[in-house]
């Protein structure tokens, strides 16, 4: 007997696991009949997950901490049962504003965001007005961190505007935005369709951020934990085959003939390959860890990570940042997870928190089995955040 | 009276966009817009200065209004409707029916309620009719691609429309499916083989 499960996803290649779970079957396997329902939006998406129409959702990873701290639309308690990406946003600028930044003298290495923030501020003198997905999302979250850093940063000189990704490209084209952060297969668009330069990956301000989670409702998992059990395991083994590089042109084949994503392969293989086209015409930059889904434990919806969130929306929304830490802890289930895999002979890391930002190169840690690799996970200024307890 | 009340329709579709204001004009409310261009919506809220606003669930820039009504310092403010969630089934109504509201002006609820109501009222009964429509028009299709199969079988196999029927009939059932998707093979592979 198949159980039915509903779980809620927007059409980007970061929903890749969720697809590949239902189309070779490991969510059959772990006896679900998971059902993938298209989403118009993130709010949409949350409302139906808050309202119990779907059990279970593709989440921005800062959603479900946000939503248990009360900000938002709609308040509700929700976890996170694992990390199903890390990594995979690309930030952007307009034609115009990508010429003004090299007539400065700065060349668009994909990679330099201490000097790629300066020629911005350097370039223009007037209000950046900047496009991200969502309000709690991790684009928002690490544009913030970085331009943030910059001694020439001031509240006035950005304006944080909401756009839906699709939309993302004509906003540019059309004078609306010049910047944006947004996640594969958005940002490869713009630079296809409205002439922008692609100038750097969310990786290059933070190494390891979760980006999409698995979120369900608290009090549902309680009652439920068998399915979020099962649902864990479904999605941990089609990450792992998605990060086998052996497995990538079948993986971009299922997601372009896949009726959930409805994108071409041209617009899905750069996230899988880590090879990107910065601006029309120029040669793609191999960009290491642009995305992920596996390696590295990335699975793991580490407490600290959480944390981190919570630090950064309490800034931003000026709410208490120990309550806010403490809450958003509560919410990644780091022991769902381990349960969750801990029958497979899976090797799990020993701790549920570690230091963000301390890992500048791959790290050996250790583990439930004995010894894992973990990062690198370092923050572009080299800061780290202790927030182990 | 309801006629003081400055209301914004978010709506891409036309037909539906009409539906909608003619409704909210039946309740008595004339002062209603409808934006179906949504590409730089906060300055249009600026521009326009509604009480509340009406989104399609499925459009995509609730996500912008979402954004809207975390920006503090914005003079008017959407909040969305179901913040507080004191109306359990009014919020639950209003998703089941595809719409949800963002009060602007920090609008007493009692005034809010029958906007929405009517709204719900009326996304309803669209969806119903479009239902209703698309059945009708399946039902339609689908009697065609029998009456196909049906000619196919009679012409193969020298027999009555009757006895057609009843071998796609019991072909079905001896193979679990519906007499249409048996019909719809025929029918593909007869084009194949023509």
């Amino acid at each position: 007997m198949s159980r039915e499960v509903q779980c809620g996803f927007l059409p980007l290649v970061d929903s890749a696991p969720l697809i590949i779970a239902q189309e070779l079957e490991f969510a059959a396997e772990e006896g679900l009949n998971l059902k993938l329902v298209r989403q118009p939006s993130w709010s949409a998406l949350r409302d139906m997950l808050a309202l119990g129409h779907i059990q279970f959702a593709h989440m921005l990873s800062p959603m479900p901490i946000a939503m248990s701290l009360g900000l938002g639309g709609m308040p509700a308690h929700i976890d996170a049962l694992m990390v199903m990406s890390v990594n995979g946003t690309v930030i952007g600028v307009s034609g115009d504003l990508a010429d003004s930044m090299q007539a400065g003298g700065w060349t668009n290495r994909f990679r330099d965001p201490v000097a790629t923030a300066q020629a911005l501020f350097a370039a223009r003198t007037d209000r950046i007005r900047i496009g991200v997905p969502f309000p709690f999302s991790m684009h928002r979250l690490l544009l913030d961190y970085w331009l943030t850093r910059d001694p020439e940063f001031d509240l006035n000189r950005i304006e944080v505007v909401t756009v839906p990704p699709p939309q993302m490209a004509n906003a540019v084209r059309d004078g609306e935005l010049d910047m944006f952060c947004v996640g594969e297969p958005w940002g490869s668009v713009a630079v296809q369709q409205s002439g922008a330069s692609l100038i750097l990956p969310g990786a290059a301000i933070w190494q390891f951020a979760p980006e999409k989670i698995l979120g369900v409702r608290h009090d549902w998992a309680e009652l439920n934990p068998e399915t979020c059990l099962a649902m864990i395991r479904a999605i941990y083994r089609a990450a792992r085959w998605l990060d086998k590089k052996d497995n990538k042109p079948l993986a971009a084949e299922i997601l372009a003939r896949s009726q959930h994503l409805d994108l071409p392969d041209h617009a899905i293989n750069p996230a899988l390959t880590g090879t990107i086209p910065v601006r029309l015409g120029a040669a793609p930059v191999d960009t290491r860890n642009l995305l992920f889904f596996h390696r590295r434990a990335a699975n793991f919806p580490w407490r600290s990570q959480a944390a981190w969130i919570a630090d950064r929306l309490a800034r931003i929304h000026n709410i208490d940042d120990t309550t806010a830490n403490a809450t958003a802890r509560e919410c990644f289930r780091t022991d769902f997870y381990r349960n969750a895999l801990m029958p497979l002979g899976v090797d799990l890391p020993g701790a549920s928190g570690k230091i963000e930002g301390a890992m500048k190169h791959e790290t050996v840690v250790a583990s439930t089995r004995g010894q894992m690799i973990l990062g690198p996970d370092a923050f572009l200024d080299g800061a780290f955040f202790d927030f182990r307890l | 009276m309801n006629g003081d009340l400055k209301i914004l329709v978010v709506e891409s579709e036309p037909a539906k966009a009409h539906d909608i204001i003619d409704a909210l004009k039946d309740g008595g409310w004339s002062e209603v817009t409808v934006i179906a261009d949504t590409s730089s919506l906060d300055r249009t809220l600026r521009r326009l200065d509604p009480d509340i606003v009406l989104i399609d669930l499925a459009n995509p820039s609730r996500d912008t209004l979402e954004h809207l009504s975390l920006v503090s310092d914005a003079r008017s403010r959407p909040v969305a409707m179901f913040v507080d969630q004191s109306d359990g089934a009014m919020t639950q109504a209003a998703i089941a029916a595809g719409v949800s509201a963002y009060v602007v002006n920090g609008l007493q609820k009692d005034r809010i309620k029958p906007v929405l109501e009517t709204a719900i009222a009326r996304f309803n009964m669209i969806r119903n009719m479009r239902t209703e429509l698309d059945a009708a028009k399946q039902a339609l299709a689908d009697r065609k691609t029998i009456d196909r199969a049906k000619g196919h079988l009679m012409r193969a196999r020298q027999i009555s429309e009757e006895e057609a029927y009843g071998l796609l009939r019991k072909t079905a059932m001896d193979q679990g499916r519906k007499v249409i998707d048996v019909a719809t093979a025929l029918v593909t592979s007869m084009e194949l083989l023509q």
